[in-house]
Formats: C-alpha cells, structure tokens, sequence
C-alpha cells in the first residue's frame, strides 16, 4: 500500500468525522489504526497525515501548524521504538523457531518407548519447566533379565543443562556392560562429567538396575533426591535409603549399592526435584505431603499415578512448575 | 544548491546548531516534514554521541549526488575514545533501554545508509545517508 493511499483514507475518515462526529467514525479509526500497524506506518507518519489532511480543509493558525513540528519530534523517538520492537520481534521468532529445533534434537536422546517386560508396570512423566529440559531419564534393556534405570537432573536450567545432557546419554550407551552393576556405573559416569563438564555444573543422578528373574532391585544414588518403594503387603510407602556424591564434583568419587527385594505388588518410585521443589500455599511441599498424596493414587496403574499426581501437584502450586519434573514408577505385577 | 557545512561540536548548543543546519538543508533539499525531522533526529544523535562520549568532534552536512539521485550526507567525527564493541553498539534494545545511550541503531533506522568506523583511543566516524524519493 502506497504511502499516498495510506494518507488518503485517513483524511477520509477524519473528514467523515468532523462532519459527522459519530462512534462509527472512531470505531473506523481503531479499525484503521490496526490496519497501520499491520502496514508498518510509524506514529509519526500519522502525525504527518493528520495535519495534511486538517490543512486541506481547515483554516490552521500559525501556532497550531507549529505546535504539530514539536509533537512529531516527540513521535520520532516512539517511531524509533516502534521499529526497534518489530526488529526484536523477529529477532524473537527466529530464537524460538531455533530453540523449536533443539528441543526436537532433545527428544532425540531420551528413549523413544517405556521397556514393557512381562512382570513390570511402568509409568513415566518428563515434563520441563522451559522448552528445553535438565531432566534426563534412561531405560536400558539388557539380554541378561537387567532393567537399567536412570533418573538425573543436570543442575541448572534451559540450554547448558540440555547439552550437557547429550554427554550423559552417550556415556550411557558405552557403559552398557556396567547396567547391572549401580555403583560401577556411576562411577564410570562421574568420571565422564567430571572430565567434560564445566566446574559450576553437576549432575545428580540416581541408577538402579532391576533384576526381572530375582526381582531385586539394586541401587546407588549421587546426590539425588531418594524416590520411594512401597510394600503392598504393609501398604506402607517408604523412602529409598542411599547418598552419594553428585556427579562432576570430584573425580574419584565412590558410590554405594544398595538393595531391596520387591514382592508382587511392590512400588519403586524414582523423580527429580522438581517434584518437590515447590510452593503449596505459603510452604514447600513436604515430603510427607508428598508421601500422602502418593498413597492416594498407588492402586492405579503406574502410568495413572504418575500423570495423576503431576496434575495434581499442578493444582496446589497453582499451575505454576518451577523446575522440570520428571518421575518414574515401577509396580511388580507378577 | 550544492551546500556543505560543517559544525564543531564542543557544547550542548551546538548539538542544537547542527540540527537547525540539517534541517534547513533538508528543507531546501526539498524533503518532507517528516523526513526533515527523521533527518534532525539523526543529527542530533551523532551530535549528542560525540558531545557525550569524546567531548569534541565535527558534524558535516552536505548534499551528494549519485547518478540521478540526490541525498544528504551527514558525517559525524571525533577523536574520542572510540568504541571498544561497536556489534554491541548496534545492537537492538540498547537505544530505548538507554543502556548505552547512544542510540546508534535508532540512527541506522532513520537513515537510508549508514557506516561506522571505530578504532578504539583513536575516534569515530559515522557516515549518514538519506536519498531523497
């Protein structure tokens, strides 16, 4: 659209209105307002046609003209904003759309599928507080009746976080001969983040791997929040024993194993912080709040209890999710 | 027709003189009102950069000639301190946060060509340029 168009309708309208004087009129002009916007006309453009289209038709004193020089002035500078905000916008757009990319790259390292052996449910919820995750979780299915399961939260937030998940997933993948072996394992891994990750990160990590013949379940945890197992029998819901240091903060750290028997029915619950990092009301949530709301769901399926308990935990933070959140639950069913 | 003027910057007056001359160039360039102004704005910018930041300079303003077009030329020099990361200088949401204050983006936004040169402990030249339709 020509400038010279532009300048034209607006004189239309004004004309219209100062003949007539009616809402209609300035419902046009907020019409035609969006319209310029669209149009990329800058405020003082505008100045420009109204005065134009004033002289064309009213007889203006000299101070009136002159006053309209001292209002563009003024208009500029919001012009100048104006534009430096269309820019940023872009500039925005283009920011997402490459963050769009990673996010998708992000996908790519976590595993596709939830194993799903005979004897196990499983359920899973990753859910990031940003686009990208710090969240990191690993299923490794092995020939010898082995589940490995990890669950890591890369400590920090958005990008650094997310790439520095990519170390951890390959050092996984090259570790797999240690996936019935927790200690070991982390072990190895420490010593990858260690060597590769900048000193101000770590990484807390908590492995296990889950023997399908024996139902055992051995564990080592570093610097990880501990999950939860339940006793069917006992309906009773406990906190996983173990300490460790996290991963990345010395390089010859140790892990201890630790080991529970689970019987049909049985419960292992494993999540990151953001499960529990958060605010009800005016206090952090508490572990034996947790515990409560957790006890309210473990009949159900595992995939039910995670999905339910995240919605649930939505409601009391007031749908606010400061970090991300990810949980696993793992029922014995045979 | 074809005018130059230079003016040296030294007092905040100054900044107020080289506008008076861009915009009566501009005016007899035969710019519009909005343009001149756009012109001023820029102006008085440059002007404002080099009373703020290197204390004295010159602000040069004439009419060029390219083929058939005509345009105003401003060139802004000083031998301040320079500055040290112009690719920050001239990035966006610095000029109206007022981080840097020196609005150089705003500049290249109300001009059709624009070039800095910058070496630091030496000084600075910004040329301007704005074509008239």
């Amino acid at each position: 659209m020509s400038r010279r168009h532009l300048k034209k309708k607006y004189e239309e309208l004004l004309l219209a209105f100062l003949r007539l004087g009616a809402e209609d009129q300035l419902y046009s002009a907020q019409q035609l307002g969006k319209w310029f916007l669209r149009q990329n006309v800058a405020p003082e453009d505008i100045i420009d046609f109204h005065l134009a289209a004033l002289e064309h038709h009213v007889e203006l004193s000299g101070p009136v003209r002159a006053s309209f020089q001292l209002l563009t002035e003024v208009m500029i500078e919001y012009g100048i904003a104006y534009r430096e905000h269309l820019f940023l916008r872009d500039k925005q757009q283009q920011l997402e759309s490459e963050i769009e990319v990673a996010v998708t790259m992000q996908h790519t390292l976590l595993p596709e599928e939830l194993p799903a052996p005979s004897a196990l449910d499983i359920g899973m919820i990753s859910v990031p507080c940003k686009k990208m995750s710090g969240d990191y979780y690993n299923f490794l299915v092995r020939d010898d009746h082995t589940l490995g399961i990890a669950v890591a939260d890369i400590v920090g937030k958005g990008i650094p976080a997310a790439m520095s998940m990519s170390m951890i997933k390959y050092a996984m993948d090259g570790l797999s001969g240690c996936a019935a072996f927790p200690a070991e394992m982390l072990c190895h891994l420490n010593r990858v983040v260690e060597r590769n990750i900048d000193p101000s990160m770590f990484i807390t990590m908590v492995y296990g791997a889950y023997d399908l013949q024996e139902h055992r379940f051995r564990y080592a945890v570093a610097g990880h929040e501990p999950g939860f197992w339940y006793r069917s029998c006992r309906k009773e819901l406990y906190d996983l024993e173990g300490s460790g240091l996290a991963l990345g903060l010395q390089c010859d750290s140790t892990y201890e194993e630790y080991e529970l028997q689970l019987e049909q029915g049985d419960l292992i619950i494993l999540f990151t912080d953001g499960v529990t990092e958060r605010k009800v009301g005016n206090h952090f949530l508490r572990r034996t709040e947790l515990k409560a709301l957790i006890m309210e769901l473990i009949d159900l399926p595992c995939q039910e209890i995670v999905d339910s308990l995240y919605r649930k935990l939505l409601n009391l933070s007031n749908h606010e999710l400061p970090d991300d959140h990810t949980m696993i639950a793992i029922r014995r069913t045979k | 027709m074809a005018e130059r003027c230079s003016i040296h910057v030294h007092t905040e007056h100054d900044i107020v003189r080289a506008r008076q001359v861009g915009r009566h160039i501009a005016k007899q360039m035969g710019f519009g009102t909005i343009v001149q102004s756009r012109i001023t704005t820029a102006i008085s910018e440059l002007a404002r950069n080099i009373f703020l930041y290197a204390g004295t300079g010159t602000i040069t303003i004439e009419q060029i000639r390219q083929g058939k077009k005509i345009g105003l030329r401003v060139i802004a020099e000083d031998e301040g301190p320079g500055i040290p990361d112009i690719r920050k200088a001239m990035e966006d949401g610095y000029s109206t946060s007022g981080g840097l204050g020196a609005g150089l983006p705003g500049v290249k936004r109300l001009m059709d060509y624009f070039l800095i040169d910058s070496v630091p402990h030496r000084g600075t030249k910004v040329t301007v340029v704005k074509w008239r339709d």
